[in-house]
């Protein structure tokens, strides 16, 4: 018992996962992470998970797009090769601005990709870490932290009461594919 | 499995009751509008004539573009099987059920217009094809198997009558629905839609280039029937955000949350952007190729009494969006949405004015009681006729199939 690291409730039903939700809330007992195979709606509200930061590292990104899609175009266009095109000034912004447009979309996606899979450990060779695969088929899992939270009969019969299937003691955090 | 065992008590029965100080409102506007459009057509100064007519274009071609907008917007949630919009399709459904009156006020508007040469006096004059005439115009004869009095006519009546046509029945099955339940009519009305999209598709460009582009018939933009295109679905998508406001804010709609509104502020978001594309594909294309057969539009638009609007149309339609609607806290509160929404639907106005004044009233262009009053008219009028409409019919259309997954909609 004392080496159990996190506690798994395993739901077969959204429903009732969200009924567990409330219950060990009302016990004040801290859930860690809840893991589904499907979005639920209303889930980030009910367990106060904080907006993704996402939209930051896609500004950043789309930034830098700009400056270097605007850079390479004044590098070729107007200092390393000017030509002169319809007679048109050098450093002519209209037609510097769909090359700029396109750079920026392209640094923002691949950086928000990029964010993504670094924040989520999810580069390739790496084994996925998840702390129970059915999650990702038919499961509904919360996890509960089983050294914050001392009471583990109480935790069982909460999550039994809510409709879980099974309760897991686990001694490890992640169970792995290999 | 008990995954949708959530309890409503929404009353999806309740209609809108249009009285009071909205209706009063929008009939002392029809009033206004009148007044203005009887001095200006009245006047004994042919200047003023040709403007009031330029006014009513304008006005006309933009009403009749946003109730088409309301029959794009329902056709597209059909087909697409879209069912975050269910609560509220029945908004769109009273403004394109108004097409069929939009339609035949502008094609009296066009008709009167040409008749009297007051509109499209371009390549509707005595002479211009006539190759011993004075008046001889080469480039308006080199056009004249497309840009022919009947064959305008009979375009603007094929296309605003089909449009018209799919709108009516649209909304009709969609009323059917309520009563008789079933997915007879929902399958119907994606058939309808898909059929309708194909065609609205293909003509709205030819449309727009009969109606507004023709103006100054010398000059032509293969991007002028999508410019136009994209500037009808951000009106559209606009009056569609303020009239569910403003009847949310009455007390009604309450199955229709921020979520449904959030959704509704990125398609305005994103097709502002899309605007923007557009128009600027147009603009550097031509400026780049700098052939004067196409500059002249822009050279015209870039005369002192132009330029200012010519920059603002950009400012109020591009940045204001992009800097007002991209953070999500703001585009989920009603009242900044509904700020932006009304901006842009006169950002649109301004738009469909740098379009239409240079080709009619040149350099006599104005903005006063005319101009003022005239849209006014028309947003009373408009606004008169959506409300009766939308008052008739319960706010939700009951039956419809995905009803049940708008009201869970949550993003």
């Amino acid at each position: 018992m004392s080496n159990t690291k996190y506690i798994l409730g395993s739901f077969a039903d959204p429903d009732e996962m969200m009924h567990g939700i409330d219950k060990l809330q009302a016990n004040n007992i801290g859930i860690y992470d809840c893991f589904t195979p499907m979005p639920i709606h209303g889930i980030e509200d009910k367990l106060g998970v904080k907006p993704s930061r996402l939209p930051i590292a896609a500004f950043c990104f789309g930034a830098l797009g700009t400056c270097l899609g605007f850079s390479l175009l004044y590098y070729t266009m107007a200092y390393d090769w000017p030509m002169n095109i319809g007679g048109k000034p050098s450093l002519s912004l209209p037609n510097f601005v769909p090359v700029t447009f396109e750079v920026t979309i392209l640094l923002c996606a691949l950086g928000m990709v990029a964010t993504f899979f670094f924040r989520n450990h999810l580069f390739p060779g790496r084994a996925p870490r998840v702390m129970d695969v059915r999650a990702s088929d038919d499961r509904f899992i919360i996890a509960i932290d089983a050294r914050e939270n001392t009471d583990h009969t109480l935790i069982e019969s909460l999550l039994k009461d809510a409709g879980a299937v099974e309760v897991k003691y686990n001694e490890r955090k992640y169970v792995s594919y290999e | 499995m008990g995954t949708h065992n959530h309890h409503h008590d929404y009353n999806f029965g309740e209609k809108f009751q249009f009285a009071g100080i909205a209706k009063i409102l929008s009939l002392v506007g029809i009033a206004v509008g009148v007044v203005a459009i009887a001095i200006g057509l009245l006047s004994s100064d042919h200047i003023m004539v040709e403007r009031t007519y330029a006014n009513l274009l304008l006005m006309g071609y933009y009403f009749t573009c946003v109730c088409a907008a309301g029959a794009f917007f329902l056709a597209l949630q059909f087909v697409t099987q879209s069912g975050w919009s269910a609560g509220l399709i029945r908004i769109p459904q009273a403004m394109a059920s108004v097409l069929p009156i939009a339609a035949v006020i502008l094609f009296v508007i066009v008709g009167l217009g040409l008749f009297t040469h007051n509109l499209y006096h371009h390549w509707h004059a005595d002479g211009l094809m006539d190759e011993n005439s004075p008046n001889y115009d080469a480039l308006v004869a080199g056009k004249q198997a497309f840009l022919n009095v009947p064959g305008f006519l009979i375009r603007q009546i094929l296309f605003m009558g089909s449009y018209s046509i799919f709108a009516f029945i649209l909304a009709k099955l969609s009323y059917q629905e309520d009563l008789e339940g079933g997915l007879n009519s929902y399958k119907k009305s994606f058939k309808l839609s898909a059929l309708f999209l194909v065609i609205f598709g293909f003509t709205t460009p030819i449309w727009s280039f009969d109606t507004v582009m023709s103006l100054e018939a010398h000059w032509f933009s293969t991007m002028f029937g999508w410019y136009n295109f994209a500037a009808m679905w951000v009106s559209g998508l606009a009056t569609i955000i303020i009239i569910i406001i403003l009847v949310k804010k009455a007390g009604y709609l309450s199955w229709v949350n921020e979520n449904h509104l959030h959704d509704l502020g990125k398609l305005l978001f994103g097709f502002s952007i899309f605007w923007t594309y557009v128009w600027f594909a147009q603009f550097m294309l031509i400026w780049y190729s700098n052939i004067p057969e196409e500059t002249v539009y822009f050279y015209k638009r870039w005369e002192p009494e132009y330029k200012p609007w010519f920059w603002l149309n950009i400012i109020i339609n591009f940045v204001a969006p992009l800097l007002l609607l991209v953070d999500r806290s703001r585009i989920r509160s009603s009242s900044a949405l509904l700020f932006t929404a009304i901006l842009l639907l006169c950002g649109h106005w301004l738009d469909y004015y740098i379009m239409i004044m240079p080709g009619t009233v040149e350099s006599h262009r104005g903005f006063g009681f005319i101009e003022i009053g005239t849209a006014i008219g028309f947003v009373g009028l408009f606004t008169f006729l959506v409300m009766s409409k939308l008052s008739k019919h319960p706010l939700a259309p009951k039956n419809h199939p995905f009803l049940e997954e708008s009201l869970h909609h949550q993003i």
